[in-house]
């Protein structure tokens, strides 16, 4: 209980003097989540979109399918794409195993799904209201997609948010393709395994705090938004 | 939409017109002619099908069987624009709900701004203009969504109960503005529980029963001696 309380002291005090080693490590932590986060809207808010509003075969199942790929065990990503990305893997030329961007490699695939199955679900409600109007006034299924995704746009904010909050909190595939290299991989996860693994709480704890702020902060800024959303646009 | 066009909507005509989801029959055998310039009123219980009926004429439901043309032709044209029961409004302003509509059928610029400025005007929303569409009232709500119809200068406006929801100052504020659009040319069908009303503004009824269509007259012949049981049947319980 003592250790655990100077413990926290020293954690405090690293937060509050912006320690540049901490600072580093949640640095990478921010660009490689929010970069991710960034590429799977690229990806899954379109796929979910057009899923939502086509009309194709295999809707269905590809729906079945996203919604389980949402509860892919962030290792077993880790797993694939290391096996992929390493030398003898099919992509190993690019060389990128244990580099941040192999790290955003396996946030991407891991999140992805997420934010497509979330975002098909807003949008496939909205269509269903919307449907009989938009199509009275001529719009075809494409600009259909974008009206919905437009004016479903703060609760796919919150989906991004939502994907954004699973990247950051992960540990197993950032631990994997990553590798933990110090001043190079080592992102606020896979360093709190590793410190506390080694006993050295402080810094563990110090990115602990932080990341519990930035999910407190993710489930306000989420909240925010949707209240706000409600009063202004009804 | 918007500009006198070469491909007319009108006359539309059904022939033998019949809606089924699954297995259950919302509409048989349905023979209807809507003529250019008429007012078309069309009445009935809950659940006869009078919504279904609107769709069908719209192009929004393909009969399963019979046919449905407009002006001679299969599919259904875009000068037309229905007024839905339950009004489906853009998270948007009541303006940029309009100025959307005007995009679709490439109205722009100086035409559309003044074409939002009329509707808006026409359904006395001016004020409002700003204001976003989600937040209005239910009876504004209706009134603007009659605006966004309206600013498509339709040949055919569809409104479905359209006043169902209002209060009598918001009732008669709609029917002028239906009044008003039909002066203008524009061919109206309307579905109403307000009977009232129809004798205000119709200039014939149809008269639909469990998916049925059971008379179809001019109003006052309507109004005063319906030709079948059914219709004076329901004509009495109204009176009630
Ligand atoms: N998508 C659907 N699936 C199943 N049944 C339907 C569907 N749409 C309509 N119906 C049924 O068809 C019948 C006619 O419906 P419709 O909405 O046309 O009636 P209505 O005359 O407009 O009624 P109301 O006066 O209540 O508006 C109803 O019994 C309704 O339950
Ligand atoms: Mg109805």
């Amino acid at each position: 209980m003592n250790s655990f309380s100077e413990s926290l002291v020293v954690a405090a005090s690293l937060v509050s003097h912006f320690d540049p080693n901490l600072l580093e490590i949640v640095e990478l932590s921010l660009r490689v989540s929010l970069t991710a986060t960034l590429a799977s809207s690229i990806l899954g808010l379109p796929l979910g979109a057009a899923i939502a509003v086509g009309r194709f075969p295999g809707g269905q199942v590809l729906t079945v399918l996203l919604n389980s790929l949402m509860g892919l065990p962030p290792v077993v990503v880790g797993l694939v794409v290391y096996l992929l990305l390493s030398h003898a893997g099919p992509l190993g030329a690019l060389g990128i195993l244990f580099t941040p961007a192999a790290m955003v490699v396996a946030q991407t695939i891991l999140i992805t799904p997420i934010i497509a199955a979330l975002s098909r679900q807003i949008v496939a409600d909205a269509w269903g209201e919307y449907r009989e109007q938009l199509v009275s006034l001529g719009a075809r299924t494409f600009r259909a997609a974008l009206t919905l995704i437009w004016d479903t746009r703060f609760s796919l904010v919150t989906v991004l948010l939502a994907g954004f909050g699973r990247a950051i909190a992960e540990v197993g595939a950032v631990m994997i393709v990553g590798g933990n290299i110090d001043g190079v991989t080592r992102v606020m996860t896979t360093t709190i395994a590793l410190e506390t693994s080694k006993g050295d709480l402080p810094l563990a704890l110090a990115l602990g705090l932080v990341l519990i702020t930035i999910v407190v902060v993710l489930n306000a800024a989420t909240q925010g938004i949707r209240e706000w959303a409600r009063r202004r646009y009804g | 939409m918007a500009e006198p066009s070469p491909v007319a909507s009108l006359p539309i005509v059904c022939s033998g017109g019949e809606v089924r989801i699954g297995q259950t029959r919302i509409l048989s055998s349905i023979n209807l002619t809507i003529e250019p310039g008429t007012s078309t009123f069309v009445i009935g219980p809950n659940g006869s099908g009078k919504s279904t009926l609107l769709r069908l004429l719209h192009g929004l439901l393909a009969p399963s069987q019979g046919a449905v043309t407009w002006g001679g032709r299969v599919g259904p044209p875009v000068r037309q624009a229905m007024v839905f029961q339950r009004a489906v409004l853009l998270r948007r302003s009541a303006a940029a709900n309009i100025r959307y509509a005007l995009r679709l059928v490439g109205i722009v610029g100086a035409e559309a701004r003044k074409r939002i400025d009329d509707a808006l005007a026409e359904v006395g929303l001016k004020a409002l203009a700003q204001r976003s569409a989600r937040v209005l009232s239910g009876g504004e709500q209706q009134r603007l969504a009659l605006a966004r119809a309206w600013a498509l200068r339709p040949e055919v406006l569809f409104l479905d109960e359209p006043t169902a929801s209002l209060d009598p100052k918001a009732t008669r504020a709609v029917e002028d503005i239906v009044r008003g659009i039909h002066a203008r040319g524009t061919t109206i069908v309307m579905s109403t529980h307000n009977l009232p009303q129809a004798k205000r503004l119709a200039g014939s009824v149809v008269f639909l029963d469990e998916g049925r269509l059971v008379e179809h007259s001019p109003a006052h012949e309507f109004f005063a001696s319906p030709r079948t049981p059914e219709a004076a049947a329901f004509l009495e319980g109204e009176r009630l």
